[in-house]
């Protein structure tokens, strides 16, 4: 198939840019969505254009690199899938696609496609983990977990950090992001412990970072690649609330 | 040079224990005067640097992904061994230890191995602790699963996530440090050199991808954690950026390179659809516990799966290998793909494709169980192939996953440069000429949580600490040789992309170099290298420049240092001439076509060492020595 491409150039964070219009030909549908830029890169480096950058790494929707806005939703229009995993068998030919980057005050533009997302690392850096240090740690099978609870600890767990939910946001609100690892956390004995204190330190780093708040759209379940509920949202603000109220 | 493995004395199962008094110890108060330079931050770099800045050390990370996160261990779906014996089924640290030699057809290092085994049982404790969410009974305990080339279930697993998991616990034990303040990371950073100050590795020089700019940073020692160099054969199961170069400068200053032909062709990944393809997809072995393998037993069939009938269908594994079945290490299982696919009996478009059938398990056990088991797994092929798992069978075909072969090290993980240490998948120790699947995850987090901090404190308090500056004579000169090299790529401005290059090695390798080997075509290969190396810095075309984010620049980087490394990989195929485990010389077989392996001649680590560009390297051998688990010809039959 042939596909006409509206492609986000920008040469780093300070110049303004604009979208710039390419054409995808004899493109296979077995392809993904990210071979397809692929063959078109390969395409503009025999003309001597800079090729598009953009962010991507394992390709099998996992590791959470690979991005992209694509006709206006976070990782396409397909359910619970990242740009990687996207094949080209979704599109039509003679289609115009549209490939912009994930947008927020916080995922600042660092070249064309690919933005800054290492607000996330800091949240993590605030309270993201279990204080416990390499050894003298309990048997593993020394505190029974509830299949249920692990089960949901796990769900939420699931979260690749891509910031889909983040683009996705009218508000570019992170709390679908910081929910998941809170909840994760509320779930495990292991977690409870410093619960008030995570909860608090999380959600601080979030707000200081310039990311939003949730007005319920849920707009960031929608387009989760891996279907986080945005109960974990829900989750997030019992944790906070309760932390709120309790002294530490 | 002499290679010492430093192997302590002693039965087996006393040799860590004994170790661990014998080293020295840096005081509580003294930790703080020592860094540590961690390159790399999955399993092993991420668990390495959170461990050492707790015990006190200061710690500089490094890692070319834009977050610790995204490094490629979070790609590890099935599990990870550990010998817990929870199942009562019979395990122990020894059969653990015995199933890794063995799976590894006995060239690994036996001291090594052990000590594996037995730190096996206190990294499911750790990530436990952290909030890792293994799957767990309604009892609340800790679930199991089997994996190939054992005869217990001893394998933990977080879903088809388990890789994820527990770098995700690794990663949060590394954000707390560096909250704290013990641990500077610096993501988009990728390691170019080491810099050695007296022999000793003292430094690393390094570019930031997203500015070009060049820097070097000074330590008191180095640990590499930069995985495996799977992405030579170009089509992988390997992340897009996953490379050799770090390892590959450290061989260059004189770091010996061992067992680089062993490389591990993994049986179960979706297979290639078409020239455009830039990776392949793996789908977990754990797969095989519920999934059968089979083909049509006549060459040219054009029916569908289902239309074939049991009675003309060949279950190869099971037929070959009834003791261990579908469950066959995975080099035999490769193999044997190759094997039927080559007698024309392959399955899809492509005719490079084995069935991996899960009807027979639904039927047995229901829809929901094998979705719950497998659920992720299943809708990923869907995406890919556009193809219903649970209606038809999978599609899958062996790809390049996991290299055993990397920098040699020591007992300690020393490698022969002091001060250079090398942990996971970048070092070549555990795992000899296969590895066992569930156990690239246990060997990370075993060299980064428990072997490396307590072997580096023992450098540290032999060599004293050195507070050596990153502006000395040394590191200039080589931050001069990386900034040229630099230049050179961008100033060749020639007609072919670097992905081209790249694909032509891949080819190259995965021909000559792949599953089989023989003498012709690794003599052919180790021709079309050097000629292949010598076209890419005549007419590579690199373009943008150094000042700014430039992917085609990074990876002209990479591409180049494969193209020297895939030389060493064909030499080292050729000169062991016999098969073992995954290294396969068609030449030496069984009558049955199984590996035949030549202990008088080749139980030995060759170990190479670096003597001039264009230059054949120097072949080092360190023999292996089997006190404890006899030489035998494996078996799964």
């Amino acid at each position: 198939m042939n596909l006409i491409l509206k492609v986000w150039r920008q040469k780093d964070a300070r110049d303004k840019g604009r979208l710039e219009t390419y054409e995808a030909r004899n493109i296979s549908e077995h392809m993904s969505f990210l071979e397809m830029l692929d063959v078109v890169n390969e395409q503009l480096v025999g003309e001597g254009v800079d090729p598009i950058h953009f962010d991507h790494d394992c390709r099998e929707g996992i590791c959470g690199t690979c991005s992209l806005v694509i006709n206006g939703s976070p990782h396409g229009h397909q359910k619970a899938t990242t740009t990687c995993q996207l094949h080209m068998r979704h599109f039509k030919d003679g289609e115009t696609i549209y490939i912009e980057p994930f947008r927020a005050k916080a995922f600042p533009v660092i070249k064309d496609l690919v933005v800054d997302r290492s607000a996330f690392d800091r949240i993590m850096q605030a309270g993201g983990f279990v204080s416990v240090n390499t050894g003298g740690v309990p048997d593993a099978n020394a505190i029974p977990i509830p299949k249920e609870d692990a089960d949901k600890a796990m769900d939420a767990a699931a979260c690749i950090g891509c910031g889909a939910c983040v683009a996705a946001c009218k508000n570019a609100s992170a709390m679908l992001f910081v929910g998941a690892k809170v909840s994760q956390f509320a779930h495990l004995p292991q977690g409870k412990v410093e619960r008030e204190k995570r909860a608090r330190a999380m959600v601080s780093q979030m707000d200081s970072e310039g990311f939003g708040n949730c007005t319920n759209y849920y707009e960031c379940e929608a387009v989760c690649p891996k279907e986080i509920k945005v109960e974990v949202i829900a989750k997030m603000n019992r944790e906070y609330f309760r932390a709120a109220t309790t002294k530490i | 040079m002499k290679l010492d493995a430093k192997t302590p004395s002693g039965p087996i199962a006393d040799k860590w224990e004994k170790h661990k008094f014998d080293m020295k110890l840096v005081n509580p108060a003294n930790k703080r005067k020592y860094k540590a330079i961690v390159v790399g931050s999955g399993l092993a770099g991420g668990s390495a640097a959170a461990s050492l800045a707790e015990l006190g050390y200061n710690v500089d990370c490094f890692c070319f992904q834009d977050s610790p996160r995204r490094a490629h261990s979070i790609a590890a779906q099935g599990g990870i061994n550990a010998a817990k014996n929870y199942q009562n089924d019979g395990d122990s640290v020894y059969r653990l230890f015995y199933d890794t030699v063995k799976g590894g057809d006995f060239r690994s290092r036996e001291a090594n191995v052990h000590r594996l085994a037995e730190v096996s049982v206190n990294i499911i404790d750790q990530c436990v602790a952290q909030g890792v969410p293994f799957a767990r009974e309604y009892g609340g305990l800790l679930s199991n699963r089997s994996f190939g080339g054992a005869q217990v279930s001893r394998t933990f697993y977080a879903r088809g996530q388990t890789g994820q998991q527990l770098l995700l616990g690794a990663y949060s034990a590394l954000s707390r440090q560096v909250g704290l303040g013990n641990v500077k990371m610096y993501p988009r950073t990728e390691m170019l050199d080491v810099v050695l100050v007296d022999g000793h590795a003292k430094g690393i020089v390094v570019r930031n991808l997203a500015t070009g700019k060049v820097s070097s940073h000074a330590a008191d020692a180095v640990v590499l954690a930069t995985g495996g160099y799977g992405n030579v054969f170009y089509l992988s199961t390997n992340a897009m950026a996953c490379n050799v170069t770090a390892a590959f400068r450290a061989y260059k200053k004189g770091a010996a390179f061992a067992n680089p032909c062993y490389t591990q062709i993994h049986p179960t990944c979706i297979p290639v659809s078409g020239d455009y393809q830039s990776k392949l997809t793996l789908m977990s072995e754990s797969l095989r516990n519920d999934g059968r393998i089979w083909v049509p037993k006549a060459e040219g069939e054009k029916r569908a799966a289902g239309d074939i009938p049991e009675a003309e269908r060949d279950y190869y594994l099971e037929r070959k290998y009834p003791s261990f079945g579908n469950l066959a290490p995975r080099d035999i299982s490769s193999r044997s793909a190759k094997e039927v696919c080559d007698e024309g009996r392959g399955v899809g478009d492509t005719g490079f494709g084995v069935y991996l059938d899960f009807a027979d398990a639904i039927g047995r056990l229901g829809e929901p169980v094998i979705r719950e088991r497998y659920g992720n797994l299943f809708d990923m092929y869907e995406r890919i192939t556009g193809e219903n798992p649970y209606k038809t069978p999978m599609r899958i075909y062996p790809a390049s996953h996991y290299t055993m072969g990397g920098l040699w090290v020591d007992y300690n993980l020393e490698s022969n440069i002091p001060g250079l240490f090398v942990i996971g998948e970048a070092n070549f120790s555990d795992h000899g000429a296969n590895r066992l699947g569930a156990s690239a995850l246990m060997q990370g987090l075993a060299d980064g949580y428990f072997v490396l901090p307590y072997t580096i404190g023992d450098y540290f308090a032999r060599v004293g600490a050195k507070n050596i500056q990153p502006d000395g004579a040394e590191f200039k000169e080589v931050e001069k040789a990386v900034e040229e090299r630099t230049r050179k790529m961008l100033s060749i401005n020639g007609s072919r992309s670097v992905d081209s290059f790249h694909k032509e090695l891949g080819k190259i390798m995965w021909e000559n170099c792949g599953m089989g080997r023989n003498k012709q075509g690794l003599e052919k290969a180790l021709q079309e290298i050097p000629a292949l190396r010598e076209r890419f810095w005549k007419d590579v075309k690199v373009l943008g420049d150094n000042s700014e984010m430039n992917l085609s620049l990074e990876n002209a980087g990479r591409v180049a240092d494969f193209l020297e490394f895939g030389e060493m990989m064909c030499l080292d195929a050729l000169d062991r001439e016999e098969s073992c485990g995954a290294h396969f010389r068609e030449e030496y077989q069984t009558e049955e076509g199984e590996a035949l392996r030549n202990d008088k001649k080749y139980s030995y680590v060759a170990a190479w060492e670096y003597q001039g560009n264009d230059k054949r390297p120097a072949l080092h051998k360190e023999n292996l020595e089997f006190e404890f688990v006899k030489l035998a010809t494996r078996s799964y039959k």
